[in-house]
């Protein structure tokens, strides 16, 4: 095991002298010293120094001399009944952005929404969260949100356009243009709009379609829906380019069932086994026990040797070895039963393949649910393409935009464009000035989802209401009263909202219990279900193979998992901030390639190292003409002839700060790759690319942290676990046990770790004195095999402690801020990308129990408390960050710059253009009051939300009784949708972290960096994958290596 | 001849210094005694009144009644320890009052104990009809330190004008008998005097400095005017309402809660007079008296109530035209302290008047303490949890055990890491 070598980047390899430089330095750029230079390089050095002590002098004079400011307490003038000043409320609601669904509680400080938390209660989600829920209450107070509606690009009143509108309405058929909506409240109101007006069509336009799948379930079911994937039955999982973990139909769902075939302990060994055959590098590849890549015009023609596998046992002959091996292997594992074989493409002939082989293996009703179907993606891509077309030959009258943006995300927007220009009436009820919007004649902006009655049916008869959590902030209007209006209804759209769920629910009772909820479900659990394949296997079958293949590179259009397609998200700094899970990149899109391409593009090594910060700039030209100037990010794991770029970048000025983009930020918009094949909206195209003279820079955060090549990680085969599930006990005992005892006993100093040498590692490893925990000693344990680096806990972690975005620049100069980083490590060799594995860490404070930082503040301003924290006090730090130099794990944060105005001196404020909204006073109700916003000068690290533990501790005091375990979770934890962080009080014998370390997973357990004698307070659990081997970097035979070296 | 003149000049010198230092010695011992008040509002103040029973007994002259000295601090150090120990004068008191347990106070020294006795016996009912005669007799039983200090100068200017005229003699003498006399140094240059100004100045700036600094944002005091002379005397105090009535969020809260308007309609729509102006007459800091009755006109306009239809005041809608009232906020935390009172009155069970001070006799609140980290921290060293009577304790196993054996008497917040950086600070 330990020959293995696990790598961050190229750079990391290839060990030149540029990363060393960096990771010698904590501070990447020099300390600013230059002043001092002026001061002892002058001529009169005393002079200076006396003009600036005098300055000082008068300075802290001034700040000394200033007048207590005279504060009010307002109390409310009539206070609400359900309000107690300074306690949260927390109201069940739903998040439905699009197809993409989550069942939430909003928690809400003096009627501020301020956190999203998943909702257990729900037999979808269940409690689990994504990056981009946890960052959707940031949205609310985004500052480019329009505050009252437009006509002609002038404030305008709602009635004054209801009148205009209602004229046009009438008089040429018009369209309604929605993503995919979820709300069976909301379609009704739709069905009678639709009703008044005939001639208005409805279509469902989802930027990213699923459009294949939904017409090949159509043919070979007879129902134009997507099934429900029960990953957690599934024993095989072949996903062909799915990233169901990260962007996929409804990732939350998949990662939480997901995780349950992967919890494993040297108990019950069951492992599910994921092969994953991609073109890019998704966190669902990097979860994946067998990987291999091919190109994305390939897929089809993997989808029918796996098809041929699995029926007749033929040989698949694809272009790589590595390919043939995996379809040879997941044939064999998918005829065990209960298997699922998933794909993303939006071919309807490669989708009917991988029906045939779900029908073959006998997955309906197992694995994919027939019965309990899903909505969550209901856009036909042909329904948006012929609406263009009418509204080309003038033929339209009037047309409608809610949810969609299609001037920006349409896959000819410029055609879209222009046909809405020929539209007389056109509506959008954006929140933002979009690209469409800005198009539009009148804008009627619709509530943010935090303001607003909804529901969603993400399942049928599955329901999640949606109640708001504030009154609304602007002069805007639900979409749903527009179209009550306009249909002559007198109702509003929350009478018309409460009476449509009073019915449905029967009584009041039940309606109260229902939103107080936030469900309303089946009892029991979820049917399961088959259905009769009826869908023509040969026909597709021939038409894959009939297709001719590409010879050269392919465009991949990916969806990044907190971006997702644009919207509101690209305007999002938390989200912007959120390094991307397998890149590690911030605030851009840029052009993946895979090592061995970039080495084609640019010979010159530093030019696509991690270190270093600028790239290589490359023009991509599609072969429908379009061409974009992309800075290139290598991404080991890529296939050689794919490359990919995100969506949701490239975005308009009006969209706001962070998003917008020109050639100096902001990235590019990817949309106008994808192509129309006459069917379907294909994501991938063909390119080619050529080199420019320029660099751009991105800022990249994983190489900010290092820990020198010491062992970090600890993965196994299930084989190596099965046949000694104690190899890690072991391994921790060849480092440890020698200073289990004192060192003039001898016995019992080897072999194998157990607790009771645990014990002794504390009391005998050091010489300083051993504190005993009396009562409470927090804990957290962190499941290397669950983990999926998603990213929520990122996320989740800056809302709660108000965790400062820092922007690019400052990221560029390592100055990111987040409490928890999730860091990805690669093995393998980087020139093969079948043989990249990838290892998610989250990594965070571990609360060392013998903490290298505490010793070394002078000031004491960071020391341990008696619950096991490593407590920061913030206004006793001055700032030597000598602590941040001696902490091993690197999970210290600086504050360099005033990020937050949260200095006593004015005109401090950091501002570089783009973040800076995030200060403005809108948008600072979003922050947590029971967390200081820290100033600059400052030291700052996670402090497991300390102030939920004293929460928690609070109420069990106030309610007489010992915590209970789960009653303080941490941010992180909470936000976890694959239940991978477990947190609690170790020395309660009853509490899951203490069962994990000492009796479920005590064989899995380890700590980072135990030699070292820190005692952290987190653990981890050991890496197992379902694989033969894992593999290894051999330099001889790394052709990269030898090129480089 | 100089050189009888130098050991003089020491002489005098060495021996003004020496008298001075006595004299501000013992000016500082005088001040280093406890201060039997501040204990006394501090620590007695919620359940002892010096005159008149209340939760405890009157306190004045209490301390003849004890069989002897060493029992009273026993009783104060521990009160449960004696009654549960059988000794019949505590079980009497204890089953006097309703077997109410006194609070223990073992962080109060025998001094302390002392200096409170004394305080409280020497305490006369103030005389509400003459304050200002109250106060002036205040200052003459406070004024010794005065004397002492006009004694001292006196002395010191004595000891002056002696040296004076001696060294005025002695030239006098001199010349008389034709010895040349040295050209005497002016006191403001002589080396020895500026070296011990320099370092007296040094040491007074710098304690000043640093105590300035120190108390830099502090309040203590601190008795704003507020939009409506309202008087807690007068609701608490006098007519004995809960703190809690109005102050609802204490007991729930990280905020203790100031009333909305509506809460003071809950009274106020049938109380519209202040009737108490013939027993207590409002008056302000500044001496000028308030009508009550016009205050009570102010809350029904901030309320929207209109006192002449006894309704209230509605928009169209049907909502209350009420406007909130901007009170000058007076208990000031800085941004970076997390303090909750829900964690002190209801898991605590601290009385306001602990940090608050005698509300209920405060026509206008002021900020009674320091609200620093030392007077914090120092309350938390001393102060008990409720170890015995909060289940949430029983986990703490080792303090049960040192309680059993007799290790220990109770468990203190500092014991339970009261004292940690991150209780407060996060």
């Amino acid at each position: 095991m330990s020959q293995k070598q696990y790598w961050s980047g190229i750079e990391d390899l290839n060990n030149i002298n540029t990363p060393r430089e960096v990771v010698e330095n904590e501070f990447k750029e020099e300390l600013p010293f230059e002043l001092s230079d002026s001061l002892f390089g002058a001529t009169t050095p005393r002079r200076d120094f006396l003009k600036f002590l005098g300055f000082s002098t008068l300075a802290a004079t001034l700040v000394a001399s200033c007048e207590m400011p005279v504060r009010k307490a307002i109390p409310y003038a009539i206070k609400p009944e359900d309000i107690v000043p300074g306690v949260p409320n927390y109201y069940a609601s739903t998040f439905a952005d699009g197809g993409d669904y989550c069942a939430i509680v909003i928690k809400t400080r003096d009627g501020r929404p301020i956190k999203i938390e998943g909702n257990e209660m729900s037999s979808v989600t269940r409690g689990g969260t994504s990056a981009r829920v946890q960052a959707s209450v940031l949205n609310l107070y985004d500052k480019a949100r329009i505050r009252h509606p437009y006509a002609d690009g002038k404030e305008a009143t709602f009635a004054a356009i209801d009148g205009m509108i209602k004229e046009g309405l009438a008089a040429k058929p018009g369209y309604l243009v929605t993503s995919t909506v979820l709300s069976p409240s909301t379609k009704e109101v739709i069905a009678q709009f639709l009703a008044k007006y005939p001639n208005v069509k409805h279509v469902t336009y989802d930027a990213y379609s699923y459009s294949g799948m939904l017409l090949a379930n159509e043919a070979c079911y007879g129902k134009r829906t997507l099934p429900t994937y029960h990953f957690d039955k599934a024993q095989t999982i072949v996903s062909l380019g799915a990233d169901f973990l990260g962007t996929w139909i409804s990732p939350i769902e998949f990662s939480k069932g997901y995780s349950k075939g992967r919890k494993i302990s040297a108990k019950n060994k069951n492992l599910s086994r994921h092969y994953q055959v991609e073109a890019t590098h998704t966190i669902t590849g990097g979860a994946a026990d067998h990987r291999a890549t091919c190109k994305p015009s390939e897929m089809g023609k993997v989808a029918v040797a796996l098809y041929n596998a699995v029926v007749n046992g033929a040989a698949p002959s694809l272009p790589s070895k590595a390919l043939n091996e995996l379809v040879n292997k997941a044939a064999a594992d998918l005829k065990k039963g209960n298997g699922l074989v998933v794909g993303s493409s939006n071919d309807v002939n490669i989708q009917t393949v991988i029906n045939a082989i779900n029908d073959k293996i006998g997955a309906n009703g197992v694995t994919v649910n027939w019965t309990v179907t899903s909505n969550c993606k209901q856009g036909i891509d042909k329904g948006i393409v012929d609406m263009v077309a009418a509204m080309e030959a003038g033929q339209v009258g009037s047309v409608y935009m809610h949810g969609v943006n299609p001037v920006y995300d349409y896959f000819d927007n410029k055609k879209f464009a222009a046909a809405l220009a020929k539209v007389p009436v056109s509506v959008s009820f954006a929140d933002r000035m979009d690209e469409t919007a800005q198009k539009c004649k009148f804008v009627l902006p619709d509530h943010n989802f935090l303001e607003n009655w909804g529901d969603a049916e993400p399942k049928p008869n599955y329901i999640s209401l949606q109640q708001p959590g504030i009154a609304p902030l602007f002069k805007t209007r639900a979409f749903q009263d527009s179209l009550l209006t306009w249909t002559g209804a007198t109702q509003t759209w929350a009478d018309f909202w409460k009476e449509y769920w009073m019915k449905k629910t029967g009584s009041q009772d039940a309606f109260d219990k229902a939103l107080q909820d936030g469900i309303i479900e089946p009892a029991g659990e979820m049917a399961n279900g088959g259905a009769a394949f009826a869908g023509k296997t040969d026909e597709a079958i021939n038409n894959i193979q009939n297709k001719k293949p590409h010879a050269g590179v392919e465009l991949v259009v990916y969806q990044k998992i907190g971006i997702g397609t644009g919207g509101a998200w690209s305007n999002n700094p938390w989200l912007l901030e959120m390094p991307d899970p397998i890149t590690r990149a911030t605030w851009d899109n840029y052009l993946c390639v895979s090592p061995k391409r970039a080495k084609e593009l640019n010979a010159e090594l530093t030019g696509f190292s991690e270190v270093e910060s600028k790239k290589v700039v490359v023009t991509v030209k599609a072969e429908n003409g379009y061409s974009v100037n992309l800075p290139v990010v290598v991404v080991p794991g890529m296939h050689n002839d794919v490359v990919a770029v995100a969506v949701g970048f490239g975005r308009d000025k009006q969209v706001g700060r962070a998003a917008a983009s020109d050639d100096t930020k902001g990235g590019k918009n990817a949309f106008p790759f994808m192509v129309f094949n006459g069917v379907t909206t294909e994501h991938h195209s063909d390119v080619t690319i050529a080199k420019t003279d320029l660099k751009y820079d991105i800022a990249i955060t994983q190489t900010h942290n290092s820990y020198e090549a010491r062992p970090v990680v600890h993965e196994y085969t299930l084989a190596e676990f099965t046949k000694d599930p104690d190899a890690l006990l072991k391994e921790r005992g060849a480092e440890i046990s020698e200073f289990t005892a004192l060192p003039w006993i001898e016995e019992g100093k080897e072999g194998k770790i157990d607790s009771n040498k645990e014990e002794g590692y504390r009391e005998n490893g050091t010489l300083y004195p051993n504190y005993p925990y009396e009562g409470v000693k927090w804990g957290m344990s962190i499941d290397l095999n669950s983990c999926t680096g998603c990213g929520a806990c990122v996320v989740g972690c800056m809302a709660e402690n108000n965790v400062s975005v820092v922007g690019k620049d400052h990221v560029l100069k390592n100055h990111e801020m987040h409490w928890i980083r999730i860091d990805r490590y690669f093995s393998g060799m980087a020139d093969d990308p079948d043989t990249i594995q990838t290892v998610f860490q989250p990594m965070l404070c571990q609360h060392c129990d013998n903490a290298p930082c505490e010793n070394v503040c002078p000031v004491s301003a960071t020391n341990h408390s008696s619950e096991g924290l490593n407590q920061m006090a913030y206004n006793r730090c001055i700032g030597t960050k000598y602590c941040a130099n001696n902490c091993p794990y690197k999970v210290r944060h600086f504050n360099w710059m005033d990020w937050n105005g949260a200095d006593c001196f004015d005109d401090n404020l950091y501002e570089d253009g783009r973040r800076d909204d995030i200060n403005d006073d809108l948008t600072r109700m979003v922050l947590n009051p029971d967390v200081t916003v820290r100033s600059r000068g400052v030291m700052e690290k996670c402090s497991f939300c300390v102030q939920r533990l004293q929460e928690a501790k609070l109420v069990a005091k106030k309610e007489g009784h010992p915590l209970k375990d789960g009653g303080a979770k941490t941010a992180c934890q909470q936000a976890c949708p694959t239940d991978a962080i477990v947190f609690g009080n170790v020395k309660d014998t009853n509490s899951s972290i203490y069962k994990i370390r000492r009796q479920e997973q005590a064989e899995r357990t380890f700590y980072v960096l135990e030699h070292i004698h820190t005692l952290p307070s987190i653990n981890y659990l050991s890496k197992i994958r379902n694989t033969d081997e894992i593999n290894a970097m051999d330099e001889n035979k790394n052709e990269f290596l030898k090129y480089h070296i | 001849m100089p050189g009888s003149i130098k050991p003089l000049n020491r002489i005098c010198c060495s021996s003004i210094f020496a008298f001075v230092t006595l004299l501000l010695l013992c000016n500082f011992s005088a001040l280093a005694a406890p201060d039997g008040k501040a204990l006394f509002m501090s620590n007695c103040a919620s359940c002892h009144n010096p005159l008149k029973d209340a939760t405890g007994p009157a306190l004045q002259n209490i301390d003849k009644t004890f069989p002897d000295k060493e029992w009273g601090y026993k009783w104060i150090h521990n009160s449960a320890a004696l009654i549960s120990a059988g000794d019949p004068t505590a079980v009497a008191v204890f089953n006097k009052f309703n077997k109410t347990a006194m609070t223990a106070f073992p962080s109060l020294s025998n001094e302390d104990i002392d200096a409170i006795l004394k305080y409280v016996d020497e305490y006369k009912a103030p005389e509400a009809a003459k304050p200002a005669a109250a106060a002036t007799g205040n200052e003459h039983a406070e004024s010794n330190s005065w004397v002492y200090t006009i004694i001292t100068l006196a002395l010191v200017l004595l000891v002056i004008i002696l040296w004076r005229a001696n060294a005025g003699l002695k030239r006098v003498a001199n010349e008389k008998q034709g010895i040349p006399t040295e050209k005497e140094i002016p006191l403001y240059r002589s080396k020895l005097v500026i070296a011990i100004t320099a370092i007296v100045i040094f040491i007074m700036a710098g304690y000043w400095l640093v105590n300035g600094a120190i108390n830099e944002g502090r309040q203590q005091n601190y008795q704003p005017l507020q939009p409506i002379f309202y008087s807690h005397k007068v609701h608490a105090g006098i007519n004995q309402v809960n703190c809690l009535y109005c102050h609802a969020g204490a007991e729930k809260s990280r905020q203790a809660m100031i009333p909305s308007s509506n809460v003071c309609m809950n009274c106020h729509k049938q109380i519209d007079q202040y009737t108490g102006a013939a027993d207590h007459k409002l008056i302000t800091a500044e001496g000028k008296e308030v009508n009550g009755n016009e205050q009570i006109q102010l809350l029904y306009k901030y309320a929207g109530w209109d006192p002449t239809s006894k309704m209230y005041k509605r928009d169209a809608v049907g909502n209350i035209l009420a406007t909130p009232i901007q009170w000058v906020k007076i208990h000031n935390l800085p941004d970076h302290v997390y303090f909750n009172h829900s964690q002190h009155v209801k898991v605590g069970q601290v009385q306001c008047q602990t940090c608050h001070g005698p509300v209920q006799e405060m026509d206008e609140v002021y900020q009674f303490s320091a609200l620093s980290m030392g007077w914090c921290i120092n309350c938390h060293r001393q102060t008990q949890v409720q170890f015995e009577s909060n289940n949430y304790y029983s986990i703490f196993q080792k303090y049960h055990d040192e309680i059993k054996s007799g290790q220990r008497t109770g468990v203190t917040e500092a014991d339970m890491g009261g004292t940690e950086c991150q209780k407060c600070h996060y």
